[in-house]
């Protein structure tokens, strides 16, 4: 009641606010995983769902089964290379936007397993954002991890266009510059050729294989 | 390809002058199923010539006072590539109602790694097997499905043989 | 009825369009098949016609990494096997390389390893309890076994360091002494713990939904159970009264007074009342062995095996070298192989490792429990609708790292 009240009266009745802002906070303030527990840190990301460290909290309110409905993949245990495709595949099907944090040691470098039967290290397959050491990491390391992530989806801008195709991206042409044929008033050296966007595109910044 | 013939040898004691009852037991019915046996740290070892392993499992199975109803582990070794014979198999029994347990070991050269399979005997060695045959390279004759189990069904070589790198051979890549 | 076509060998069969008969694969990313566990269902309607598991998807292996490490860097491998059990996977490594040595174990720490394995099984058995209700559909159940289990895991944690990989045990002993006050949380623990089974029991075991999707469901008789190498809760919820801790027993278990559950009905239910009366049974061997703690020395007096004490090697020159040669060249192991079998929470967890002299082992395999139960899998399932098999892999409780190694 007296919230509202001050609020009314001290605000005007339409409220301005960047673009960028709104829907990175719509965003970040709804990042559902999706259930990608492998090994120990699974468990300790159940640990972190549960209620003592409740990361529903922070937006995550369910671990969606399907990729299909889900924002982050978090890359919990070691991936060893007969999962390495299906993980992939995985992160393939999640629609943009979508994020990645690679939880625990395994998942970031290899871990203790230095051998031939584990990736070292799953941006070697996937981008990835946060990285979270800790073998396994303590269930509010990751709960500081997706509040990290949550800043970082606050710097981004929509003007990344993660949907749009690599050659799209890149040659997007200025209005008034269309290149004309003979007869046309326009001077020859005002034509501008096709520029690159200056912003590269999210999966080139990312491409780090 | 030379057959691994052991020699058939009387039972030598290492540590206790007293045999253990299993292994006399098995000495007494069939001394050619026993090539040598090993008590050490409280546990009999029994080596098996291949050809015999199968019966001898049966026998020890079935038999009223030994009842090794339970495969515990089916464990393979590698002893090294310069070894003759190079790969060992031990086969961990136990009694459910006994509570005793004994270790038999079948003894193989490299180039004729195989023996048979004891899934006739007791269902569950199925996957251990194919996890032997995996990881080393021992075939098993009869086994009624023998393939890869852990690793890649592509994966060329056996992982824990001895001249096996730790880190494979190359580190992954998606392509 | 399809089922009546003969099925050529795994990974074969074609899908008939105009049959009933349909072979999809669950996994290996699944929410209900606790891991990485991919399983080929053959399927007549809703009715399976043939499961095979597929499995290898979390292979890391640990035991061609024990090769390459000496014996107490192995410890720290071992964690991580059954990462839900992983004082019980210390235990049977630490064991097994103790009775290689043949080393004596002081009874502190004999008591100490007792209290904290037991400690585990219950905080093991949360998970399965959490995990398998909430496969069935019961979501509550999941958080109250979650926070019992937070309570377990801070009491490892004030005496290892590590909430799950805790590597508590060493050669010869502990890693250090239990702090202060650890009584006493304990006792707190133990005060509070029969409520919250009494909760547990009340959520789910009067259920109806949940009686009838567990009753009746994924029978394996005694006869098959031990054919298959089912051990553990499984092996007691077909009747079969085995338990290592009383067959071959361990780590001073036979001084402790406790009974062996075990029910005859041979399916999903009775696997499950056998799990929630160990967690009773557990509970009485934690409250046993806090009341047999005495004062003692918790390192075995083998001073070129068990590292010496901070003071003493800051001190004393000798323990200075002798934890030098530990940490940088190891301790020889002399040669010889053995098979510790121990009871974990899964089932018979045994360690098989063979020495040829040196600081580091020729072989270590591990006897995972889950591993041999997953292999009964196919035997259980068949014939079971696919619903009822999310129950079943549930009520087998398996840990795919185990399974995988």
């Amino acid at each position: 009641m007296g919230l509202e009240n001050v609020i009314a009266e001290s605000l005007p009745e339409v409220l301005v606010a960047p673009l960028d802002s709104l829907i990175n906070w719509a965003r970040k303030s709804s990042l559902w995983p999706a259930t990608f527990g492998l090994a120990c840190c699974a468990i300790e990301m159940m640990n972190a769902t549960s209620g003592r460290n409740d990361l529903a909290r922070f937006g995550s309110e369910v671990f969606r089964a399907s990729p299909r409905q889900a924002d982050v993949m978090i890359v919990s245990g070691r991936v060893s290379r007969k999962m390495a495709p299906v993980l992939r595949r995985i992160y393939d099907q999640m629609p943009e936007p979508k994020w990645v944090i690679s939880m625990g040691a395994c998942a970031t470098s290899g871990g203790v397993f230095d051998n031939y039967a584990i990736v070292q290290g799953v941006d070697k397959i996937v981008p990835v954002d946060v990285y979270i050491p800790g073998c396994p990491p303590r269930p509010e390391m990751l709960i500081h991890a997706v509040m990290m992530l949550q800043d970082k989806v606050m710097k981004e801008s929509i003007r990344d266009r993660r949907d749009a195709p690599d050659e799209e991206a890149r040659e997007a042409i200025t209005p008034g510059t269309l290149p004309v044929t003979d007869g046309s008033t326009l001077r020859e050296d005002n034509v501008a050729q096709p520029k690159p966007y200056t912003i590269a595109s999210r999966h080139e910044k990312r491409r780090s294989f | 390809m030379e057959q691994v013939n052991q020699p058939v040898e009387k039972s030598e004691n290492q540590t206790s002058s007293t045999p253990s009852p299993i292994a006399a037991a098995l000495q007494h019915e069939h001394p050619e199923w026993v090539s040598r046996v090993v008590e050490a740290l409280g546990e009999t070892t029994i080596m098996v010539p291949r050809e015999h392993l199968v019966s001898a499992c049966a026998f020890l199975k079935s038999a009223p006072g030994l009842e090794f109803n339970f495969l515990s582990d089916v464990c393979g070794f590698d002893r090294g590539p310069e070894e003759e014979p190079r790969f060992e198999v031990n086969y961990h029994l136990f009694s459910t109602t006994k509570f005793h347990r004994v270790r038999l070991k079948v003894l193989l050269n490299e180039d004729d790694a195989h023996v048979a399979s004891v899934t006739s005997v007791w269902r569950t060695a199925n996957w251990h097997e194919r996890e032997t045959y995996d990881l080393f390279g021992v075939i098993f004759d009869d086994h009624p499905d023998l393939r890869r189990i852990l690793l890649p069904d592509d994966w060329q070589g056996h992982a824990l043989r001895k001249d096996f790198p730790l880190r494979g051979y190359e580190p992954y890549s998606l392509e | 009825m399809s089922t009546s076509l003969d099925i050529p060998p795994q990974f074969e069969v074609v899908d008939q369009p105009l049959d009933t008969q349909m072979t999809i694969s669950m996994g290996p990313q699944h929410p209900s098949t606790h891991g990485v566990l991919r399983l080929e269902l053959v399927l007549d309607s809703e009715l399976v016609v043939k499961a095979t598991p597929d499995i290898g998807y979390l292979h890391t292996g640990m035991e061609k990494l024990f090769e390459y490490r000496k014996y107490q860097q192995g410890i720290v491998i071992t964690d991580r096997m059954d990462y839900l059990n992983p004082l019980g996977n210390n235990l049977a490594y630490v064991m097994a390389v103790e009775k290689l040595l043949q080393l004596e174990i002081p009874e502190r720490a004999q008591t100490i390893r007792v209290l904290t394995c037991e400690l585990q099984r219950i905080a093991s058995h949360l998970v399965w309890l959490g995990t398998h209700a909430l496969d069935i559909g019961a979501m509550t159940v999941f958080f109250y076994a979650f926070r019992e289990r937070e309570k377990i895991l801070n009491l490892i944690e004030a005496a290892s360091g590590g909430r799950l990989t805790p590597s508590y045990f060493r050669i010869g002993g502990l890693m250090m002494d239990l702090p202060a006050g650890f009584d006493r949380r304990v006792k707190q623990f133990i005060d509070e713990f029969p409520k919250a089974v009494e909760e547990f029991h009340k959520l789910v075991t009067g259920n109806r939904i949940f009686q009838k999707r567990t009753q009746g469901i994924g029978y394996i008789s005694a006869e098959d159970a031990i054919d298959w190498g089912l051990s553990g809760p499984c092996l007691r919820g077909s009747g079969v009264a085995l338990d290592i801790r009383r067959a071959n027993p361990y780590c001073t278990y036979e001084q402790y007074d406790f009974e062996i559950p075990t029910e005859a009905d041979c399916d999903v239910w009775a696997r499950y009342m056998v799990r929630m009366s160990e967690m009773t049974e557990s509970h009485k061997i934690v409250t046993q062995a806090l009341s047999r703690l005495k004062p003692g020395p918790v390192k075995a007096d083998a001073p070129k095996i068990v590292l010496p004490d901070r003071e003493a090697m800051k001190t004393h020159m000798d323990a200075l070298i002798h934890h030098f040669l530990i940490v940088a060249e190891g301790f020889d192991v002399p040669a010889g192989e053995v098979y510790m079998p121990i009871e974990a929470s899964k089932g018979e967890l045994g360690v098989y490792i063979q020495s040829t002299g040196g600081p580091k082992p020729a072989r270590v395999h591990f006897r995972g429990p889950s591993f041999v139960n997953l292999s009964a899998l196919p035997h259980i399932a068949e014939g079971e609708m696919i619903a009822d098999v999310v129950a079943i892999i549930g009520s087998l409780d398996i840990v795919l790292g185990e399974i995988d190694r």
